[in-house]
């Protein structure tokens, strides 16, 4: 049995510099990834991919240090590695095997004997899907099939962690649905800690509690997503006819959250600890000021804000 | 009612072998891959049909004295075996080899194996070793077994008497020949992602270097320049191991560091091209 040191953090990332030629990948990155379900969220060229391959042993930052599981990536990778399933962003399968060959042998790869190897690959090409396709040749399979014997060769030797890179590209909505609700199984019901980086904003929100916001190869925020929403209570988009500014002045009073957009619409962030319920509180401030409220309508803080705020679009 | 994955997916409590034999797993694997071919299967039988002719020759020779004197197996018997046997480690060394590293990196394998507890080495390893495995199976085995059957044809050992160090020759020289093969072929193949492309370098590397030490031969007149060719220094240190007349002017010293020089540029060019990922900067 290989022994598991155990750690509260799945990956802690301290100041980690990562430079392809003149290009500064990652500059000083410093992030922690807890346990459980964690999203590295970024648009394309943020720097997703090359923190996943730094921390597989794959490149050699220039500067800083890397932990995975309590161990360091630099002296025990292959440690890591033994614990760790990685499904890459682009087609990967060994060529001229069948599926359940090809899962049979990433298990041999990874440590297990021969027969508990093709035992376990029956069992996780069941698990994702292909269990009815598993004597077919891997090179014959559609997109979203690669993506699952991807995810099955990953988890064959049941890592502690898996780094999902992308694992959604590609896919129908049926697909993608299902490959979704596979990895928040994984990450929620089978104890397999789960980093899964996307751009795709709602298949983090779907299946993580923590993300990762990356941007130009910088950590632009971390933390709970719900936490990152703001706290508890409620955004409207309100229009309105009257003085905006002396309305605006008087919500600012009763500490209610404005802000003005570039149409005539302002979010107003209302807070919940208002017991006559945070709409009717609008209204009763416009009118007590003489303002009619011609336009309200909830909001519901979305990942897509915390995103779009962190690298500056908001 | 729960999913149907629920009832599949189960964590692993079971045995885990430790780092450092997965070469193992990887060698056994291409073994297997290229066992499953019948046209290779062929080439392997077809390999094997010089050292049934000599099985016969030396048959007569402890049998039929009065033809003893010309057919007699002597060292020289011996080193153009290995030598004759090299033909055919080409075609297995094409056969086998091409596709070895093409063929992964094609697939986008690479970032499959290195995502394993298994180091760069280890993979690098695991390929050899099966390239090595059918090499040794047409060369080294062949050459020994042959040995075996002049010394119970003959019913006694007086060839090892004769010639000693036969054994750790034909060992040497073989292993000589199939490092130069399989490592040059490996690095070829780690260079592209074809093994079709890999092949016809290969085959370029070979003849292309032979073409020209022909073409210095006959200008110059003189085989002194026979470290130019991969064959020729292969040839000329065989020549030295089964203590035979050197088949070049050139000396064997020079062919033994151009081969070792040869092995250090494969390594070189595995290190760099065997990578989880590629960075182009």
């Amino acid at each position: 049995m290989v022994n598991r040191p155990d750690s509260a953090d799945a990956v802690v990332l301290d100041k980690v510099t990562v430079e392809y030629g003149k290009n500064r990948a990652l500059q000083e990155v410093s992030a922690v990834f807890p346990r459980g379900a964690v999203g590295l969220l970024g648009p394309n060229g943020a720097g997703k991919s090359t923190m996943l391959k730094s921390l597989l042993g794959f490149i050699k930052p220039t500067a800083g240090a890397m932990q995975v599981l309590g161990l360091d990536v630099a002296t025990k990778p292959t440690e890591i590695r033994a614990r760790l399933g990685y499904m890459p962003e682009n087609d990967a399968h060994i060529p001229g095997m069948n599926a359940v060959t090809f899962v049979a042998y990433c298990g041999q790869l990874a440590g297990l004997p021969h027969a508990d190897a093709m035992q376990r690959a029956h069992e996780v090409l069941y698990y994702v899907g292909l269990g009815e396709a598993r004597y077919r040749n891997v090179e014959t399979y559609s997109t979203g099939m690669k993506q699952r014997i991807k995810l099955a060769q990953a988890l064959v030797h049941d890592p502690d962690l898996l780094f999902l890179d992308e694992p959604t590209n590609g896919m129908d909505p049926k697909g993608r649905e299902e490959m979704l609700e596979l990895v928040r199984d994984i990450a929620h019901n089978k104890g397999i800690s789960t980093i899964l980086s996307s751009h795709l904003l709602p298949d983090v929100e779907f299946v993580c509690d923590h993300v990762v916001v990356m941007d130009k190869g910088r950590v632009a925020t971390f933390g709970p997503i719900q936490e990152l929403k703001g706290p508890a209570g409620r955004v409207y988009e309100v229009r309105i006819k009257g003085d905006l500014q002396k309305f605006i002045a008087a919500l600012e009073a009763q500490g209610i959250e404005c802000h003005e957009t570039d149409e005539d619409i302002m979010r107003v962030f209302v807070p919940a600890d208002h017991a006559t319920g945070e709409s009717a509180r609008v209204f009763q401030l416009a009118a007590s000021h003489g303002v009619q409220v011609r336009h309200l309508r909830p909001s519901l803080p979305t990942l897509e804000d915390v995103f779009a705020k962190a690298i500056g679009e908001a | 009612m729960s999913p149907i994955h629920d009832q599949t997916y189960r964590r692993y409590e079971g045995h885990r072998e430790p780092p450092g034999h997965t070469w193992t797993v990887i060698a056994w694997a291409g073994i297997r891959n290229m066992l499953q071919k019948r046209a290779f299967l062929g080439l392997l039988i077809f390999a094997w049909v010089p050292f049934l002719v000599r099985a016969v020759q030396f048959y007569v020779a402890a049998n039929y004295p009065q033809v003893s004197q010309i057919i007699a197996p002597a060292a020289s018997t011996f080193r153009d075996f290995v030598s004759q046997q090299g033909t055919f480690a080409f075609f297995v060394t094409i056969y086998v080899g091409a596709g070895l590293i093409a063929s992964d990196r094609r697939a986008n394998a690479l970032q499959i194996y290195l995502s394993k507890p298994i180091s760069r080495t280890e993979y690098i390893v695991g390929k050899l070793a099966t390239l090595l495995f059918f090499l040794l199976g047409v060369t080294l085995l062949p050459a020994l077994l042959l040995l075996l059957i002049q010394i119970s044809f003959a019913g006694n050992i007086a060839i090892l008497r004769e010639y000693p160090y036969l054994p750790p020759a034909i060992l040497l020289s073989t292993l000589i020949q199939v490092l130069v093969m399989s490592c040059t072929m490996l690095a070829l193949s780690s260079l592209s992602n074809s093994p079709r492309y890999v092949a016809i370098l290969y085959t370029g590397a070979i003849f292309f270097t032979t073409a020209i030490f022909g073409a210095l031969v006959a200008i110059t007149g003189g085989t002194r320049v026979a470290w130019i060719s991969i064959t020729s220094n292969v040839s000329q240190v065989t020549d030295a191991i089964f203590r035979q007349p050197p088949s070049y002017e050139s000396p064997w010293q020079i062919s033994m560091l151009v081969i070792l020089g040869l092995l250090a540029l494969s390594i070189s060019v595995l290190e760099r091209r065997v990578k989880g990922v590629e960075v182009v900067s």
